[in-house]
């Protein structure tokens, strides 16, 4: 039993553990005290609109980017004291591919693997099984200037994992894919939590961090504004379903009153009214019983996305 | 930390150019040239061979350090890349620094041997002209890498750079002719310049003579710059790399 629990307890210590932590450039606050807690195996997310922190907190993480404030630790060691040693053991995808555009795409994974101390033969092998993992073999010697955008996007991915990392932080790692790229990629992310890699990752495509996401916090301006699942999320701060109403432009702000009363929140936007409601279809009734005809008319699931802009709000803020 | 990319190096362009100096200046312009005192009593392709290669040596120093390095932070952020690794920036800076002795061990070799096939050496001192060039184009290239470890607008720094440091020195570091020639406010400039000091030691090992003294200074000064510089861009490679 006592063995057990000890196990269970090693399990449990966080990968990644922030308290109040704090990233500032000189006098810009990107991150102001967020308290996260990463465990071994965990997909988790963080979200947020442009310029909310979530690059500043990732690299952070990564150990090139010290705290300002605040404690943090990464794979039970201080980034401040042990950079080296917890850089060994992550993969890191940053936002802006920077690979070397002089090498060939072989050339900058065995590179890219020589860095971390890893022997020829073991890169020559790394680099192959990587380049058959991002499909990207049969450019294996072109350079890397020659590529798309997408295949870009894919080697710095399949770099990231030269070392076979514990933990891997991904910066918006879809950015710029096609949907089958982006699809696979989903595939081979998820296929890499099954072995037992904890995955971090920022993102703004909510579909992504509700398919990858076990646990995510969303960040504004600095701030962790809520933190749970999916579904957790969607439960505490949605409903449900959503009835929109579509209506020609500058129509839908009569409608307003009208609809006062039929859900637990309305939304009113230029072409659109949106009503937050546990049932879409009785909703609609009564919208229709109260007269009200819309050009159209959608009954929909309640989605991360909804969530995401109720709590950072619909128009830009830069 | 070995940087595969740069055994791509370019062997042409690190030992040609110095070589047609060579050429040009030696076997041409000197046979114009009378031996005396001003060449210590050599002839002038004798006299130009060693500074060549130190002048060569320079101009390979400051073609590594300045846009490859720049560029490694602002636009191929190789460094940028580098760093999630367990590497350093100060490792960074190191590979850099060796890549460039490197270059500069090569490019000189090829020149010595070339230049011996043309007779321009009078014994074996050239190999210690070697070192001396490889020595000062790291005593230029340091500073130079702390320079572009720090600028955000390389363009303008570095066509400053050329103009207001890098000409000058090339004129005024007797490379052609002794500074004795050079009127003594500019001749001040060489005190100053990586390239003289180079210049002189290169000189003395290859033609003999000299006084120990003021050799061991011109060693110092490059030691001193290659040092001083060094920590310093080691200090600008962290500052840029770890934000
Ligand atoms: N090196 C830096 N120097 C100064 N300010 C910075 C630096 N990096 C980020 N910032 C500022 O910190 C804030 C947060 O930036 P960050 O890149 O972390 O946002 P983000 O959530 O990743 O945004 P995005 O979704 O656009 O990538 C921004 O206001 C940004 O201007
Ligand atoms: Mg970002």
């Amino acid at each position: 039993m006592a063995a057990a629990g000890e196990r269970s307890a090693r399990e449990l210590s966080p990968l990644v553990s922030a308290k109040a932590l704090v990233k500032r450039f000189g006098e810009v606050e990107a991150v102001r005290g967020i308290d996260v807690e990463v465990f071994k195996g965990e997909a988790f997310g963080f979200l947020g609109p442009n310029g909310a922190g979530k690059s500043s907190a990732m690299r952070m993480v990564g150990c090139v980017s010290p705290r300002s404030d605040g404690d943090l630790r990464v794979l039970d060691m201080d980034p401040q004291i042990d950079g080296p040693s917890i850089r060994a053991r992550l993969g890191v995808v940053p936002q802006e591919d920077n690979l070397d555009t002089e090498l060939s795409i072989r050339q900058n994974l065995q590179v890219y693997g020589r860095y971390f101390g890893l022997s020829r033969a073991h890169v020559r092998a790394k680099a192959t099984e990587l380049m058959e993992f991002a499909q990207l073999t049969e450019r294996a010697d072109d350079e890397v200037d020659t590529l798309s955008g997408g295949m870009k996007r894919r080697l710095t991915i399949a770099r990231s994992l030269v070392n076979d990392p514990d933990l891997l932080l991904l910066d918006e790692p879809t950015t710029g894919l096609d949907p089958q790229a982006r699809h696979l990629l989903w595939d081979r992310l998820f296929r890499l939590k099954q072995l037992g890699v904890t995955l971090l990752i920022t993102t703004h495509y909510m579909d992504e961090a509700e398919q990858l996401c076990d646990r995510l916090v969303i960040m504004d301006n600095g701030r962790i504004v809520a933190e749970g699942s999916p579904p957790e999320l969607i439960a505490s701060y949605s409903t449900r379903e959503v009835l929109e109403l579509r209506f020609a432009p500058g129509e839908s702000g009569d409608v307003a009153s009208t609809v006062d009363g039929l859900a637990d929140r309305v939304e009113v936007l230029p072409d659109r009214v949106l009503l937050y409601t546990e049932n879409g279809e009785a909703a609609l009734s009564a919208t229709h019983a109260r007269g009200v005809q819309p050009l159209s008319c959608l009954v929909r699931r309640s989605t991360l996305e909804d969530v995401f802009l109720r709590l950072t709000g619909r128009t830009l803020v830069d | 930390m070995w940087y595969r990319r740069y055994w791509r190096s370019n062997l042409y362009s690190s030992g040609l150019q110095p070589l047609l100096f060579l050429a040009a200046m030696g076997l041409g312009f000197g046979s114009q040239v009378e031996p005396g005192p001003d060449t210590g009593g050599v002839d002038y392709l004798h006299f130009v061979a060693p500074t060549l290669l130190v002048s060569g040596a320079m101009m390979i120093a400051v073609f590594e350090s300045t846009w490859k390095v720049a560029s490694g932070f602002q636009w191929q952020q190789q460094y940028v890349a580098v760093v999630t690794t367990p590497i350093t920036p100060g490792q960074v800076f190191g590979g850099e620094l060796m890549w460039v002795g490197m270059r500069l061990l090569l490019s000189a070799v090829v020149y010595g041997i070339v230049a011996g096939a043309l007779g321009a050496w009078l014994g074996p001192g050239a190999l210690l002209v070697v070192l001396v060039g490889v020595l000062t184009g790291l005593a230029c290239a340091a500073p130079i890498m702390a320079l572009s470890a720090t600028v955000r607008n390389p363009s303008n720094a570095f066509s400053a750079l050329l103009r207001f440091v890098v000409m000058p020195v090339m004129l005024f570091s007797g490379t052609f002719f002794p500074i004795s020639y050079i009127p003594v406010p500019a001749r001040m400039l060489a005190w100053v310049s990586p390239l003289w000091h180079g210049n002189e030691l290169a000189r003395a090992a290859a033609l003999g003579g000299g006084e120990w003294l003021p050799l061991v200074g011109h060693g110092a000064f490059l030691v001193a710059l290659l040092l001083g510089g060094g920590l310093l861009a080691r200090s600008r490679f962290y500052r840029r790399l770890v934000v």
